[in-house]
């Protein structure tokens, strides 16, 4: 310090009167951890030049609890409502990956219903995930009125999961071999309402920013990524798609009764901020055309696999049955045994790629579950898609990317 | 096939052709529940995913992970999930890896493997020969250990709190208000192969397979009958016992049971 203090004296005499640097330092700031546009607890170490972003370093984890070391100590079934905690926002898309992954390695059938209603109840997740993280987005970047009318919408996603389940957020309602519970049919009538009523309170107010001139300058060609990068850094789900590859495991490689559904991938051409909005605008109204779809073929059945070594009984039956009795006490307790094997199993959750590799030793514990979070290799691309950009562009190119802290920190 | 899991191309002929493709660095080969695993020899990894990715599709990596096996003589085993987008196929690479010895790390052939593979480090203690950010991910800042080893107890070995004295977060061995309860739900008699209480007797090893009987007075395992004399009580206790020793209630017994 001394040093640099001589040298300012020796350059600040009279015929040279600066005071200060010759070169201009790079800033150093911290973004975070407590950050409202940081859409959780993340700090990112930006190093600026002047207004523009030179490098940015992630630091995540602070919302790390373990849950994989959770999961290891669970029965199957305990560790079912950890992820439901992932990703808070979208909580039973998490599930689905788990059942699914369990449901291989027991190989195990779902009746028709059990499917269907997963199946409608993704999509209302996607579509509850969406008009959160639409939300969020447009008011990263400026605009009020949108948030606060899709987060109405949300309200009404939220409720239908509180008369299927029970819990708005928390629902634990897929389960291995179906779902947990019946729904009442008011409750799927009251749904096909509100199919037709949403859209037009959500065209409203997309209709506030899509065509915007102030949305679009702060995200048309903000962090467009290529084709070749989005595949290199693997990214998934509508960051992917927004860079134009169609590629939506729906689709590609279907699981419930996606096969039987009819829906459009919307995919982008420039691969930046504003596809990547516009993809989830569009998956918002092709997810409506898919539970409009499980609604009008919702068949009649069981909801979930009658193998009562695994799927526990019915209250009312075990009033009745000492055998249910048994099954329902074994089944809590102890839980079920899934046979020695590994399996990956990926579903296509409303952020991307969400995968459970699963790996049974044949006890009724699983002996590991990695999660492949959507979000770990998305926010590893902060770096270079914010090079060059201005600081504010960063709240842009996180809201674009839609992470949470749940699901990426585990 | 019952399960309504994700559906990924025919498996037909894959395991057989990449197996050619991957060569000699080839250990094994397990196909089960329709997926495919191959083991290969840890330092041709990055040579083998290189190939797999460029001669034969499989252009993403959606995943790394470790997994703890500590009876094995290289305990950590790195599975690397690769996707192929134009082939809709998903296929996985093994190592297995020890505390020491490093795994060729694949972050030249994609990015993505950078931080993925901070986390297998982080976690497992896995070292990763080629990264340059090789740094923890998850865990705190001055962590110690790798929390997803088998041997690392689930409630770790410090717990944080904000001390008023200090002023600030302080760091404090983990004081558990009742001792960690792990259920054990193997049949003893499904051939449990832990010790149960009383074996350790016996040498540690597991009780013979053959039930015990008491059939012979021998076989109870008692002694010889004690000195009649020695087995009589002394005067004291005797003028002791004739005071109205303090009943011995049902809830006293029970309390005694509930301290196991």
């Amino acid at each position: 310090m001394a040093d640099y203090l001589d040298e300012m004296d020796h350059l600040a005499d009279d015929t040279d009167p600066t005071v200060g640097d010759l070169e201009i330092q790079n800033f150093t700031i911290n973004f975070g951890p407590q950050h409202p546009a940081a859409h959780g607890v993340l700090r990112m170490v930006m190093e600026l030049d002047g207004e523009v972003v030179e490098r940015v370093d992630p630091h995540i984890g602070l919302l790390h609890r373990g849950t994989e070391k959770l999961i290891e100590h669970k029965t199957y079934l305990q560790a079912l409502p950890y992820f439901d905690r992932l990703d808070y926002c979208s909580p039973l898309a998490m599930e689905h990956s788990y059942v699914l992954a369990i449901e291989k390695l027991l190989d195990l059938e779902v009746p028709l219903r059990g499917q269907y209603l997963r199946v409608l109840f993704a999509e209302l997740t996607r579509i509850c995930n969406h008009m959160l993280n639409i939300g969020a987005h447009v008011m990263d970047v400026g605009a009020m009125t949108p948030n606060i009318w899709v987060f109405e919408i949300r309200e009404q996603c939220l409720e239908f999961f509180e008369r299927a389940s029970g819990a708005r957020m928390h629902s634990a309602w897929f389960r291995p071999g179906g779902v947990h519970q019946d729904v009442p049919l008011k409750l799927l009538t009251d749904i096909a309402d509100w199919l037709d009523e949403f859209p037009v309170l959500f065209n409203d107010a997309m209709s506030l920013v899509v065509g915007n001139r102030i949305f679009k300058q702060r995200n048309v060609d903000i962090a467009t990524v290529s084709k070749e990068d989005a595949v290199r850094w693997g990214f998934s789900g509508p960051v992917l798609r927004g860079s134009g590859v169609a590629w939506d495991l729906r689709k590609s490689q279907p699981y419930d009764v996606y096969d039987r559904m009819e829906f459009d991938v919307p995919v982008g051409t420039r691969g930046d901020c504003y596809d990547r909005f516009m993809v989830r605008v569009e998956e918002v109204k092709q997810s409506a055309r898919i539970m409009r779809q499980c609604l009008n073929e919702m068949p009649d059945g069981p909801v979930a696999s009658t193998d009562r070594k695994i799927v526990p009984p019915k209250r009312a039956e075990m009033k009745q049955s000492m055998e249910a009795l048994i099954h329902h006490f074994k089944l809590y307790t102890e839980g079920f045994h899934v046979p020695a094997g590994e399996v990956y199993v990926a579903t296509e959750s409303p952020k991307g790629e969400f995968g459970v590799y699963l790996v049974s030793d044949g006890t009724n514990k699983p002996y590991r579950c990695k999660i492949r979070p959507t979000a770990f290799s998305h926010l590893q691309a902060m770096d270079f898609m914010t090079k060059g950009h201005m600081l504010p562009d960063a709240t842009a190119i996180l809201g674009a990317i839609d992470i949470v802290f749940g699901e990426c920190d585990r | 096939m019952a399960h309504s899991a994700p559906t990924i191309s025919s498996n037909t002929g894959v395991a057989a052709k990449l197996g050619k493709a991957i060569g000699a660095a080839l250990i094994d080969t397990v196909e089960a529940y329709g997926e495919i695993s191959f083991t290969v020899e840890r330092s041709k990894l990055a040579t083998v995913l290189d190939k797999l990715r460029d001669k034969h599709e499989y252009q993403q990596l959606m995943e790394i992970a470790g997994v703890d096996y500590p009876d094995r003589p290289e305990r950590f085993e790195v599975c690397y999930h690769l996707l192929s987008l134009t082939k809709n196929h998903r296929i996985r690479v093994k190592v297995s890896t020890d505390e020491d010895t490093p795994v060729p790390s694949v972050t030249h052939i994609w990015e993505v493997a950078g931080w993925l593979e901070r986390e297998v480090f982080d976690m497992y203690g896995v070292l990763f020969d080629g990264n340059t950010d090789l740094r923890r991910i998850l865990t705190d800042y001055g962590f110690q250990g790798h929390p997803f080893r088998k041997d690392f107890p689930l409630t770790g070995y410090v717990e944080m709190r904000y001390s008023e004295e200090a002023k600030r977060v302080v760091y404090e061995p983990v004081k558990l208000a009742q001792d960690f309860r792990s259920f054990d739900f193997m049949s003893p008699w499904e051939g449990a192969d832990y010790i149960l209480p009383g074996d350790e007797k016996v040498g540690g090893v597991a009780p013979p397979p053959t039930p015990k009987t008491t059939d012979k007075k021998s076989d109870t395992g008692a002694g010889a009958k004690a000195d009649k004399e020695a087995a009589k009580p002394s005067k004291r206790k005797e003028s002791k016992a004739k005071k109205p020793a303090p009943k011995r209630t049902k809830s006293g017994t029970q309390k005694k049971g509930e301290g196991r």
